[in-house]
Order: structure tokens, then sequence, then C-alpha cells
């Protein structure tokens, strides 16, 4: 049970999406606005990383990995197909975004007019491949691993978005330079909140 | 309309200034500054996105008219991933140690902002040879930024120059110190936030309300 709770703990604050690894940043820039849109997009991203990653992740043991074809037969048991991953992946988080759509559409229709615009846009969010990806290279070894690594991510993400977006609806009242205004000063705001992440580095898990 | 109009080539060096994908459209970050902290690395990952851009540009230029638009997304995706595949066996060939630096990032290509952005916005409504133009344009402003950002960390973070020695010896002897801060991630950020307030210093028309 403990090393289910670190995953999650070092994959929020320690390996941060945004402030470790710069993952998912056009988004996070572009819909930091406003506390409210951004939290949506924040839980939106939160639900779909809890289903794409351990899906991919079965792909991977049962499907793409060298000798992972055994369940077919013995004469499958030297295929490598692991170069189609990002194929395979990106496929799978398109596809799942469109059905989550699809099932969040028709039985919750409150909740989907709160996430609905987000949804589309996750596809091409980098943070949900960039975890699936992560997942290859860092080798969990079984699905409860994955399951708070994918957690873990998708809240770190999503802490990182709405802690953004209030700084920035408190900024609206104070004088920036005129060509930091926008874009520029959220860059440093980022870099700043960044070095304070820092500071998590050196807790061991 | 020539090959090498002057509205092409327009359409080929707006990225660089007025139109810059990183500082301007806000598109591409997320690989732009992870890449950074040494110049080889950050020029590898500049060429790779320029050629994954002009040539996914290009294909899909020449498919626009028969994508379903209800399914264009998966479409680019899948495309985008194939061209990616191919950059990631090319890397893992000829530049080992670099794709291993890159690790993640190669497969983030699919995903950047700058390959979808430009598809939505100009391969799918304009013929294929300016699409391409488009793509290399796009391409290789990122990769400018990338390259700025990269020499200032690598220069005042580690001293070097894609790996070679750059500052001499006496400094360090009279007391000059590699900056660590430079290497940290969170340095980047901050670059990318000096570079966009003299870009906009210089072009009072970029400046935000």
């Amino acid at each position: 049970m403990q090393e289910y709770f670190n995953i999650a703990i070092k994959s929020i604050f320690i390996e941060n999406m945004i402030f470790a690894f710069f993952i998912g940043m056009c988004s996070y820039l572009a819909v930091s606005k406003t506390v409210k849109t951004s939290m949506g997009l924040g839980i939106a991203v939160i639900f779909v990383q809890l289903v794409t990653v351990p899906m991919n992740y079965l792909l991977l043991e049962y499907v793409l990995k060298p000798g992972a074809l055994k369940w077919m037969g013995g004469q499958f048991a030297d295929v490598d197909l692991s170069f189609l991953s990002f194929m395979i992946y990106i496929a799978t988080i398109a596809a799942i975004v469109q059905l989550v759509e699809m099932v969040v559409e028709k039985f919750s229709p409150a909740l989907y007019n709160s996430l609905g615009i987000f949804l589309p846009l996750i596809a091409v969010n980098c943070a949900i491949l960039a975890g699936s990806l992560f997942m290859e290279q860092r080798d969990y070894k079984n699905l409860g691993e994955v399951f708070s690594f994918a957690f873990g991510s998708g809240f770190g993400w999503a802490l990182a978005i709405v802690s953004l977006a209030a700084i920035r609806e408190k900024m609206k009242y104070s004088n920036v330079p005129a060509p930091l205004r926008g874009l520029g000063i959220t860059f440093i705001i980022t870099g700043l909140m960044g070095i304070a992440f820092m500071s998590f580095m050196g807790i061991k898990i | 309309m020539s090959m090498f109009s002057s509205k092409n080539f327009k359409l080929f060096t707006s990225p660089f200034n007025l139109q810059n994908p990183i500082t301007v459209q806000v598109l591409g970050i997320c690989s732009a500054l992870a890449v950074t902290v040494k110049l080889k690395p950050a020029l590898v990952m500049g060429i790779s996105v320029t050629v994954v851009t002009a040539f996914s540009n290009l294909i899909i230029s020449y498919m626009r008219e028969y994508i379903p638009p209800r399914i264009r997304i998966i479409v680019q995706l899948v495309i985008v991933a194939a061209l990616v595949i191919l950059v990631d066996q090319i890397l893992r060939a000829f530049v080992y140690d670099v794709s291993k630096q890159l690790s993640v990032y190669v497969g983030l290509i699919i995903t950047n902002c700058i390959i979808m952005g430009r598809l939505e916005a100009y391969a799918m409504a304009n013929k294929p040879w300016p699409s391409f133009i488009d793509g290399l344009g796009n391409g290789f402003g990122y990769a400018m930024i990338l390259a700025i950002i990269a020499t200032v960390r690598e220069l005042l973070g580690s001293g070097t120059l894609l790996g070679h020695k750059v500052i001499p010896e006496s400094f360090y002897a009279g007391g000059y110190m590699n900056n660590g801060m430079m290497i940290m991630p969170p340095m980047a950020l901050i670059l990318v936030g000096l570079i966009i307030w003299f870009q906009r210093s210089r072009n009072k028309e970029l400046i935000e309300k």
C-alpha cells in the first residue's frame, strides 16, 4: 500500500509534469485565465489520465513489448512491436477521449456541459501522451502502481494550472510593464513557481 | 504562381519574428523548454520538428479534400505519428546519445501544438507547396528560439558550446563560476519570458492589452 502512496506523492510534487518536465504547457498557458475553467480542464485531465495510462499499460504488456505476444502461441514469442508504440498510444488516446465524450454526454449532461469544450482538446494535450510514455520508460511493475502514477501526474498538472489561474486573476490589478503583459509575465511566474517546487526535490521516498 | 514568389517568401520568413510559433502563437512550448540545457539536443530537436511539420503539412494538404471533417483529428494524428516514428528510428540509428537525452520528448513531437496548429490553421485550407513552405518556416522559427535559449543556458550553465570549452581556464582561476541555476528547469521559462519582453518592446504591435 505504501509504495502506491509514494508513487502518487512523487508524481504530484517531485516529478510534477509542468514544473519539472514542462509537459502540457500549451493548454496550461492558454486556459489558465480563470480558476473556474482551469479547474474544469484539470479534472478532465485527471479523468482521462486515469483511463488512458492503464489502458496503454495493458496494451504494452500484452501486445507491444518484445515477447508480449506469447499468449497467442509459441511462434509469436519473439515478435517485437515496440516501435509502433507511439502510434498505438495516440490512437488509444484519441479513441478513448472520443468515447469518454460520448459516454459523459449520454449519462451526465451537467458534467458534459462543464467539461464539454475541453474534452476534445485533451486528445492533443502533451500531458496525456507523456503519461503513457513515462509509464513505458519507468517500468512500473503492476496495474496498481500504474494507477497511482496516472492519478498523481494528472493531479499534479491540475494543481499547477489551478494555482497559476489563481495568481493570474490577482495579477489583473497590478501594473505590469507593457511588453511583458499577458504571455511574458506568465512565463516568468511559472518559472518562479517552478523554483518553489524545486524545494520538494530534497524529499527522499 | 511561381514556386518562389514574394508571397511564399513572406510565408517563410514571418514565423521568424511577427508570427513566431513560440513567442507569439504560444505553440509547442512543451518540448521547447525541456531540451534546451545543451545546444546539441536543442538543434537536433529543432531539425526533427521542422521535418515533421513540413512533411505533415504537405501530406495533409494533399489529402485535405478527402478527409471527413468529423474524424480529421485522428487522421492527422496517425500521419504525424507515422512521421515521428520515422524520425525516432533515424535518430536512434545515427545519433543514439542525443536520442537518449531527448527521451520522451521525441514522442511528444506528435502532440506538439505547432504541428496540429499549422495543420488546422494552414494545411487544411491551402495548396501543398505553400503548406510545405509554411511548415518549414514555422519549424525554423521554433528551432531559432530553441537555439537561442540553449546557447545562453549552455554557455552560462556549463561554460561550453556544443560540448567544447568556450570560457578559458584563466577565468575560472580568477574566481568565475558556472551558474548552476541555468541548468535548472525554471530558468528556461524565465529566459523565454525575457525573450518575449525584448521582442515585444521592439515590436509595439505585439503588446497585449
